[in-house]
């Protein structure tokens, strides 16, 4: 349900105008009609017959399908490392989350946090050099942007690990809104250069000394309180009346919002100018006191010539310590769902999301988890690490990751092994089994008899391991020999897979026994495979017929009691045979080589009978 | 064991091979070829970590690896060995075996040579034509040996067009992997636990010895013949066992180890230090296993990363040879004095080790999650 309403919301700060559109080349829209199908992460258009004012055409001009694909940072180069760095950054928070407890806990948040702000310097500082490397201008261009959606994402992420994760408190709040600034707006040395020079530099050092915070807030305030005033009677006095540079500097040293506007070229940005009013009028500011500054602020910088941006918007979503307004935004405003997808899970440990509205606050990390890891799946390569992020979403993780992984293309053993080992690690024994089931199909399909065997074996499929055996033994009919008797002679313990594989390995057994001439093993093996029921009845005629050269060896191979079960099986086979109509000569053909066969066999069996009564009645006498 | 560099390249590396070092040359290990898969375009990437001259203040060049020069490759690249200084033989998920030439004045890498169609299902002259992925390949200049998924084996010599030997169906399931034992013999590892030995002098189509796991027959992936003692071999296998074999005794292996969680992929010997082995596995781990003598007293452990647990599984050979003068630790029968020490060399679990290499102090290896690791100070 929490979904749904986040979608809609989504969709209803969008209007027409605001969606992008892309030219499908060829083909023309204005003529014929366009047949679209969404895929899991792609989207497949073509052209139709259908024409919109003119009768239909026979065939649509433009023969190709377009595959549309609307993540397109998946397949960059640069952004491979984020995916690839942030992957390792996000189970590693995951693993240690029971190990988080205590004061260390907030240290360790942020520590994460810092790394994946270390990981997005450096893709931002790769995907730079690639800009200047670029050989035409567009791609260049393009580059370009994306550092600095890299830049903005980093500044939004380094301010929300301030306001949300270290949660600093006043004071030292300051201090990181300056470091924050300092890190991501280069101008400000200038200004802080300007403001150092000035009268108090040794006020200025003092006061912002403070390694060991051995102040308190309050005798913070009071400190400030004196220079400020102090300042101010300065200004006052007209101390400074005969330099208008000096003079200025005390104001803006004041914090006189109109001196600091006067030096709007030196600050790039409302939140740079938020920063050092803040410095400059309220350096102990409380954080609940952030968003009436910055709304202010934006409000004096822009001064109604422009319009906020979506950055800015995000910004202020952020001082005013709406967390969810900041994620919605920023789902909107990047096309891609890796940052949202982090930056929530890492907030949701800081146990920031349950406090919210819980209608889709919980599922909303998993949400974004979940679009984050779709997108990755849709790649060819990267589905690798989508199945981490599948597995730790609780509730629809593991039915998400079955429905994708049984999708990946397997074009070689290797790769399906590794996608076998991600579903066995997880209990996924349906997937597993029709994975293999694939496999063993085309094995089969490609003679590949032992593979196909091994693929079945894994699955513990005896159903196929059966299938596999009857190949072997039709082989063995059409051919009079086996093949692959390297597996066959070598199944081992898989042989008790399924019935038809334990009969493919003792008949083959059987024939081994024979060729090192020890009749009467032979004998009861061939005996025990027609008795033991494991021997299909189709293949009762030729255990028979292999029993025939025994039969009729000079010496009694058989004894008596084993000549009359033999004698039980012919019965039970020639009698269950249906009698054939006789429709074509190439049956009566056949029937007649069974009648022979049968006769043969009668014959060779009577014989031994007498043979072997006769030698056991006078070995008992003797 | 200190430092190892990682570095994110953008692609799922399957293969690491360092470049062969010019007989008696006392330099360390310089250059690698990578190898990578399941990419729309996949490259064969040649690698330096030699210095580039500006060190900065604290030697920060010294581990970082940089890329040489690289070329498309089609499909994925499932095995790749250096034939000789310049020329790198690559087995391809499309059955072709290529040989591409190394141009060090232009650093730029050609295709020199190629086999198209190593391996197939169906041959090309039917219509219902089907490869099948190249799977190993092990070179002796100037020959090279190629398995694949279809059970074939291929014996090829540089610059002839057609192969010399080709043995169809020379195994009913996958060959994955193939190494010498003494040429011309050869030793094949396969999907249904065996392993085998060809000999080319022989005209048959039998392998001339069959060896197999006792127990359940656990696919086989890698295969490495210790480097003095051609007998005796190493081998992964698909739940992460070590086994050690000696193939002029019995059928069954000397030493089976517990090992990793997961499908074993390479197994190497040091080839100067053979008491030393390596071994990376899809668990996402790589262990050096130590079995050298030196220190008596050296329990069994397992270092690093909190697992506290050892493994050491022994069965003995009761046909040891003692008339040879060197006997090799891995086949040694006194479970008292032979101890192995075992590290995990990569500092934290990552996705998949597809391969790893190892050429005097300096090791390499690539991962799934799209990294290379490089370390120069193996043995410190």
């Amino acid at each position: 349900m929490g979904f749904h309403q986040f979608g809609q919301a989504c969709l209803e700060l969008l209007t027409l105008d605001d969606l992008p559109t892309l030219l499908i080349p060829g083909v023309n829209s204005k003529k014929h009609q366009m047949c679209f199908d969404w895929g899991p992460g792609e989207m497949l258009v073509c052209e139709t017959s259908f024409n919109k004012k003119e009768k239909s055409e026979m065939v649509p001009s433009c023969p190709f399908i377009y595959i549309i694909r609307k993540d397109v940072d998946v397949y960059s180069q640069v952004l491979r490392k984020l995916f690839n760095e942030s992957h390792g950054i996000f189970v590693g928070l995951q693993r240690i989350e029971e190990e988080l407890t205590g004061k260390s806990r907030k240290s360790q948040l942020v520590r994460v946090s810092k790394n994946y702000r270390s990981v997005i310097r450096a893709c931002m500082e790769e995907m730079h050099q690639v800009a200047i490397a670029a050989k035409d201008p567009a791609s260049g261009r393009q580059f370009s942007s994306q550092v600095s959606i890299l830049s903005a994402m980093e500044l939004i992420w380094n301010l929300c690990e301030i306001l949300f994760i270290e949660v600093a408190p006043a004071g030292p709040l300051l201090l990181h809104l300056l470091d924050w600034v300092r890190l991501h707006v280069c101008e400000v040395d200038s200004l802080s250069a300007d403001v150092l020079g000035s009268e108090n530099p040794s006020k200025h050092e003092s006061f912002w000394n403070l390694p060991g915070n051995t102040q308190t807030l309050t005798e913070l305030e009071l400190k400030w309180q004196h220079w400020h005033e102090e300042c101010e009677r300065y200004l006052q006095d007209c101390t400074f009346a005969s330099n208008p540079h000096l003079e200025s500097l005390c104001k803006i040293m004041l914090g006189d919002e109109a001196a600091l506007l006067e030096q709007k070229e030196l600050l790039s940005n409302w939140y740079h100018f938020l920063v050092t009013r803040l410095l400059y009028s309220n350096p102990t500011v409380k954080p609940i006191d952030l968003q009436y500054y910055a709304q202010s602020s934006l409000d004096l910088f822009l001064g109604g010539e422009s319009s906020p941006e979506p950055l800015d918007n995000i910004l202020m979503a952020a001082f005013e310590f709406d967390i969810h307004q900041v994620i919605k935004e920023c789902s909107i405003a990047l096309s891609n769902w890796w940052f949202v997808a982090h930056l929530t899970d890492l907030l949701d440990h800081c146990k920031l999301l349950q406090s919210h509205n819980l209608y889709f606050g919980s599922n909303m990390r998993e949400f974004l988890l979940l679009e984050y890891a779709s997108g990755l799946f849709a790649h060819p390569s990267l589905w690798q690490l989508g199945v981490d992020y599948f597995d730790y979403c609780p509730e629809l993780g593991r039915v998400s990751l079955e429905l994708h992984i049984e999708r990946i293309p397997l074009n070689t053993e290797q790769k399906a092994l590794k996608v076998l080992r991600i579903c066995e690690q997880r209990q996924m024994t349906e997937q597993v089994r029709s994975i293999c089931k694939i496999l063993a199909m085309k094995a089969v399909r490609n003679n590949r008899l032992g593979s196909a065997l091994s693929w079945s074996i894994r699955a513990k499929d005896a159903a196929f391991a059966t299938l596999v055996s009857d190949r072997f033994l039709r082989d063995y009919c059409e051919r009079g020999c086996f093949s692959d008797l390297d597996l066959i002679d070598n199944l081992g313990p898989a042989m008790m897979l399924s019935d038809r594989l334990t009969f493919l390995g003792k008949y083959r057994e059987f024939h081994r026994v024979y060729g090192e001439k020890r009749f009467a093993d032979a004998a009861s093996l061939l005996l025990s495979l027609m008795t033991s029921q494991i021997a299909p009845r189709s293949f009762w005629m030729t255990l028979l017929t292999d029993a025939l050269p025994l039969l009729e060896q000079k010496q009694v191979i058989f004894s008596a009691e084993q000549t009359y079960e033999l004698m039980q099986c012919l019965e039970d086979l020639t009698s269950g045979k249906p009698v054939h109509g006789g429709s074509d000569t190439q049956q009566c053909q056949d029937d007649d080589i069974e009648t022979t066969k049968v006769e043969m066999l009668r014959l060779a069996l009577a014989r031994n009978l007498a043979r072997a009564i006769v030698r056991e009645g006078s070995l008992e006498g003797s | 064991m200190e430092e190892i560099y990682a570095k994110f390249v953008s692609q799922k590396i399957s293969k690491t091979r360092w470049r062969p070092l010019p007989p008696g040359s006392l330099q360390t290990a310089e250059t690698f070829a990578t190898g990578s898969w399941d990419n729309e375009e996949n490259y064969v990437a040649l690698w330096s970590i030699g210095d580039f001259g500006n060190l900065d203040s604290d030697g920060g060049f010294e581990g970082d690896h940089q890329l040489l020069c690289d070329i498309r490759h089609h499909g994925d690249i499932m095995d790749l060995q250096f034939f000789d200084q310049e020329r790198i033989v690559t087995a391809s998920s499309t059955g072709c075996v290529t040989v591409f030439l190394h141009h060090p004045n232009n650093q730029t890498l050609s295709v020199n040579q190629q086999w198209t169609t190593a391996h197939y299902h169906t041959g090309p002259g039917s219509p219902s034509y089907s490869s099948a992925p190249c799977t190993g390949i092990v070179c002796n200049n100037p020959e090279i040996v190629t398995v694949g998924e279809d059970g074939r084996i291929n014996l090829f010599r540089a610059d002839h067009k057609e192969a010399v030997r080709t043995i169809d169906n020379a195994d009913s399931s996958t060959l994955h992997a193939v190494t010498f034992l003494r040429t011309p013999e050869i030793l094949t590892v396969n999907s249904i636990g065996q392993l085998k030995i060809w000999d080319f002098r022989q005209q048959g189509n039998e392998p001339s010895q069959i060896l197999s796991l006792t127990g359940d027959r656990v696919p086989l992936h890698c295969v490495d013949r210790h480097p003095n003692q051609q007998h005796v071999v190493a081998t992964g296998g698909q739940d992460g066992m070590l086994s050690i074999w000696d193939v002029r005794q019995g059928t069954m292996p000397v030493s089976l180890l517990k090992a990793h969680e997961a499908e074993m992929w390479e197994v190497h010997f040091h080839p100067s230090n053979p008491d030393h082995l390596f071994t990376c596995s899809e668990d996402g781990s790589l262990w050096h296993w130590d079995a050298s003598t030196d220190v008596p007293e050296k329990s069994l452990l397992f270092h690093q990363g909190g697992r506290t647990s050892a493994f050491l599984s022994h069965s003995i050979s009761n046909q040891a040879n003692v008339h040879q003068s060197v006997i090799s630790s891995w086949l040694s029968t006194d479970p008292a004095k032979d101890r192995i020490e075992i590290t995990s060399l990569l500092p934290s679990r990552t996705l998949s080790v597809n391969s790893l290499d190892v050429l005097g102090p300096c090791l390499v290896c690539g991962t799934d999650a799209e990294a290379i690791y490089v370390t120069r100070h193996l043995f410190s």
